[in-house]
């Protein structure tokens, strides 16, 4: 069935996409819209990176606030005018400034930069396939997360400011313009880059979805696939069934704000306004909805660092990945109790306790799926014969964080220690561990690993090196201390803690965060000068399997075209992680079995 | 000007950094790719164990600055918060075990392990009885911390008991309203459109007599050390969040929609005052939950009070009707009466 499915690509190519290729390709349909999955996945990681820069610059501004919040710095008013008068960084301004890093780095980055760029660059390569099932969809995908980019950016542009209420967008704060002047034009404009962005995600998972069981080549049945593939395709799932959720969500909100409905507003009194004619809503229904794709979105972000990781530490350790089938069932339940789970955000908004004890259930549950991966990870390392490429360090640093992160999650989905511990910064340590730097430390890995691949080049090693320990000491010296704030009650999304007698202890420990927060950032910054030198000035490819890697994106040509095989697809004849199988140090998944060949 | 100084001396560093690596790199080409590799690995090996050893002092040294300033060194001031702690010691025991294992053995095989061309990789696809092993274990352990925490969960958001006292409390952009029953012990009726931020802050209903000994008050709340109290907790306009981090609990205030919470306070704030030697302390109320560019003001303090002294201040409080309604004060009513007996008279009639 799935070599048929690739005969038919392959014939299908050859009449429209792959022979346009050859012949008349353009600046415009080369470069800009491009149908290749390849050009597509390098358009998403490259305007990820551009959010990532911005997103990161955020939080170096809004930690000049918090870590010397008496400063004062004429430069940030020259940069921002009003929205830092006096050389200090408003209270609106510094809302802004955290809300509009959570929802980039959440959705621009680490969805749209991660699974976008990871999901159309792997699978078709990794499956054996010419193309996405469809080319033009996925083309469509892109630049649905183009407009929501553009409409976001220019949400910072309005005289009102961006939308200020927090990436969680709650009503009745996020619905009435009244109550904080962020939530006027700013937020329409917020809805709509996130209802775009939707669209967008909708269109690529669908499309990965469709390519990952329909477009395997011959040979390539689903438990041959590598762990990425499973992982972009759990992904996918995840994100089609819960994008609805956000988008359906949105949409009353903007009933609500714009029609006069009263889905999410009950009850209340504006100062300065009087009381509204609302009644009815539920402002928790919207929380609802939201959790029920904002915690699956968790490990929409989490799953595709978990592929690579799993992929990467198997080549980089010349070893199988230990316990295929089970790293294979974890991601199953994990992608299953993704959906199980999203009322542990909510243990303090008076949710039945009954109902919350089912959750914490369920929470605490998927920890047995993540040991289980750890552990595997650390099997994959005994005994191996590890390669420290750059690629391998972060993907051992994830690991770390993964770990580090993963058993605060033990305490939060406590809900008896989620009373006390909740919205506070130990949650902030906790989410930015395992879910924001341990990502981009997966999505490090990925880009170091597969750059090659992408360009023709390799990154610099020498400062691929130097990013990954700065980064991974800085991440450990910023979030680390983070813990103790919250275990002394320190609530998150503060402006200023000088008028609390409870926090201000804390005055200098922030700052010494903030220091190296910019340390870090100014690290990352070498990375992008590393990323786009190479691109162009990298050293050249030479040979085409430079990891000795068995999966097939690495039996393409150095610079694939679009097709990326120029003859037939190769065949499948084995699964991706014989290493060190019968003393052979790799075996590639397009090899023979052997007659006397043992079984794995 | 200085901006601009540091600006080209950060520049500066980067481009040194940056030609040092490319010149790394040729040398790498130069030594052939062997050997860089071997080079990498060494170094790099070496920098696991490092890092290995440097983080978990790092994390005694981070410890030995920040513990005291944490509520794990000092009791908890409310009955449930001692039970918070409780857990929050067992749990950290045991995810700190999980956590010391996990990181040594991943940074130990990282450098254990490094490539070596006399050693043959153990080809070890999996094993059907480590995996049971770490399936079974965590789940077990999982479970007790799951009991445990229920347990405590349902005492936490469960009645509270008969003999509590009711406090309402309101949040506001961005302040905190809390409202005592009064002397019949039942809150009069309220509706958010009766709310008038000068005299009616909360929504009273008048006509219901219950509310006429209603008792409001603007950011303290007095409670009774060792009674329990049961809040009743609302919002005027967005959600905010009831956060008494001292007594380890917290609570959303949604408009619309009351929830509940109550807590048994253990020390007074005078003996606070004294246990932590800081003549400062104050029990505050944090608003936990985003409510506005003022969120990070939104402060209430909880005054915990002996029984005697909660008497005296409640007996001072003015119930809210006479506040909104100056004439039906019997007080000013006296006073008034000695001045003018008529006019009192002609107001009330004209008021109702």
């Amino acid at each position: 069935m799935s070599h048929e499915a690739a005969l038919h690509a392959h014939e299908s190519h050859g009449h429209d996409d792959h022979g346009h290729h050859e012949h008349h390709d353009t600046f415009l349909t080369k470069y800009v819209f491009s149908q290749d999955h390849k050009m597509i996945a390098k358009q998403f990681l490259i305007t990820g990176m551009v959010w990532a820069v911005l997103g990161g610059l955020m939080s170096v501004l809004f930690r000049l606030q918090l870590g010397y919040p008496e400063a004062s710095f004429p430069w940030l008013e020259s940069i921002l005018g009003k929205w830092a008068k006096g050389g200090q960084i408003t209270p609106e301004a510094y809302y802004a400034l955290v809300t509009t890093h959570g929802t980039v780095l959440v959705f621009f980055v680490l969805t749209a930069g991660l699974s976008g760029t990871f999901a159309n660059f792997l699978i078709p390569l990794q499956i054996g396939a010419r193309d996405m099932a469809s080319p033009f969809m996925n083309m469509l995908s892109y630049w649905f997360f183009f407009a929501a980019s553009i409409v976001m950016l220019s949400s910072m542009f309005v005289e009102t400011g961006p939308f200020s209420g927090g990436w969680t967008a709650y009503p009745p704060l996020s619905a009435l313009g009244d109550a904080s002047p962020g939530s006027k034009t700013g937020m329409d404009l917020w809805i709509i880059a996130m209802a775009l962005f939707v669209v967008s995600s909708l269109l690529g998972g669908l499309n990965y979805i469709a390519t990952i069981l329909n477009m395997r080549t011959k040979g390539m049945s689903m438990t041959r696939l590598p762990l990425t593939i499973w992982a972009l395709f759990f992904t996918a799932v995840l994100g089609v069934l819960s994008f609805p959720v956000l988008l359906s969500g949105f949409i009353l909100l903007i009933f609500d704000r714009n029609f006069g409905t009263s889905f999410y507003l009950s009850d209340i009194y504006v100062n300065g306004v009087g009381a509204l004619s609302n009644e009815g809503g539920s402002a928790i229904l919207f929380q609802h909805l939201f959790w029920f794709l904002g915690h699956p979105e968790v490990y929409i972000i989490l799953l595709p660092a978990m592929g690579m990781v799993s992929e990467i530490m198997s080549v980089n350790s010349r070893k199988p990945i230990f316990g295929y089938m089970a790293m294979l069932g974890s991601l199953f339940a994990i992608a299953v109790l993704a959906f199980l789970v999203w009322a542990h955000h909510m243990f303090v908004t008076g949710l039945n306790p009954f109902l919350g004890s089912v959750f914490v259930l369920l929470t605490l549950l998927i920890a047995v799926p993540s040991a289980i991966k750890v552990f595997n990870w650390l099997t994959t390392l005994w005994r191996g014969n590890i390669r420290f490429t750059p690629a391998m360090l972060f993907a051992i640093g994830f690991v770390s964080l993964f770990i580090s992160g993963g058993l605060t999650g033990i305490w939060l989905g406590n809900a008896a220690l989620d009373i006390h511990l909740h919205d506070s910064y130990f949650v902030i340590a906790h989410f930015h561990i395992v879910m924001g730097v341990a990502s981009m430390f997966g999505m490090f890995a990925g880009v170091y690993h597969w750059f090659p691949k992408m360009y023709g080049r390799y990154l610099n090693n020498s400062l691929g090196y130097m990013h990954f320990w700065v980064t991974l000491a800085g991440a450990y010296l910023i979030f680390w201390p983070m813990h103790y704030e919250g275990l002394a009650g320190m609530p998150r999304r503060y402006y200023d803690f000088s008028i609390w007698e409870s926090f201000k202890q804390f005055a200098e420990l922030n700052r010494f965060i903030s220091t190296v927060a910019m340390i870090v950032f100014a690290v990352q910054i070498l990375f992008l000068l590393n990323f786009f030198y190479s691109i162009f000035k990298g050293r050249k490819v030479t040979t085409l399997n430079p990891w000795q890697a068995n999966t097939l994106e690495w039996t393409t040509p150095i610079n694939p075209g679009h097709g990326n095989w120029p003859g037939e697809i190769p065949e499948v004849h084995r699964w991706p992680y014989d290493y060190g199988k019968d003393g052979v140090d790799f075996t590639p998944q397009t090899t023979p079995v052997g007659e006397h060949e043992s079984s794995h | 000007m200085s901006l601009y100084l540091s600006i080209a001396i950060i520049v500066l560093i980067f481009v040194v950094i940056f030609q040092i690596a490319k010149a790394s790199e040729y040398v790498s080409i130069l030594k052939g790719e062997e050997a860089s590799r071997k080079q990498n690995n060494k170094i790099n090996g070496f920098l696991m164990v490092v890092f290995l050893v440097l983080g978990f002092v790092g994390v005694y040294v981070c410890n030995e600055m920040l513990f005291s300033k944490t509520f794990l060194a000092r009791e908890a001031s409310s009955v449930q918060g001692e039970k918070v702690d409780q857990m929050l010691w067992i749990t950290l025991i045991i995810t700190g075990i999980v956590f010391i294992i996990t990181q040594f053995l991943l940074f130990w095989f990282a450098y254990k392990y490094q490539e070596n061309e006399n050693r043959k990789v153990y080809f070890f696809a999996h094993s059907t009885k480590l995996e049971l092993i770490w399936t079974a274990i965590p789940a077990i352990t999982l479970t007790v911390l799951v009991v445990f925490g229920l347990r405590n969960w349902f005492y936490f958001t469960g009645d509270a008991p008969k003999e509590a006292m009711v406090v309402e409390v309101t949040g506001k952009q961005f302040g905190w309203i809390f409202r005592y029953p009064g002397k019949d012990a039942v809150f009069g009726k309220k509706y958010y459109k009766n709310i008038d931020p000068a005299t009616n802050s909360v929504g009273i209903v008048w006509e219901d007599t219950y509310a006429q000994d209603d008792i409001l008050t603007e950011q303290t709340m007095y409670v009774v050390k060792g009674k329990p109290v049961k809040l009743i907790i609302g919002s005027r306009d967005v959600v905010h969040d009831v956060g008494l981090t001292h007594f380890r609990l917290k609570m959303d205030a949604v408009p619309g929609i009351p929830t509940t919470m109550w807590f048994t306070p253990k020390f007074t704030t005078k003996e606070m005052r004294e246990k932590t030697g800081n003549p400062n302390f104050t029990y505050e109320i944090s608003c936990d939950q985003m409510c506005g560019n003022g969120h990070y003001s939104m402060k209430g303090v909880v005054e915990v009070v002996d029984q005697e002294e909660y008497d005296m201040w409640l007996a001072k409080q003015k119930p809210q009707y006479y506040t909104a309604f100056p004439d039906k004060d019997p007080e000013a009513a006296k006073a008034a009466a000695t001045v003018a007996k008529d006019s009192t008279a002609k107001a009330a009639t004209a008021k109702m």
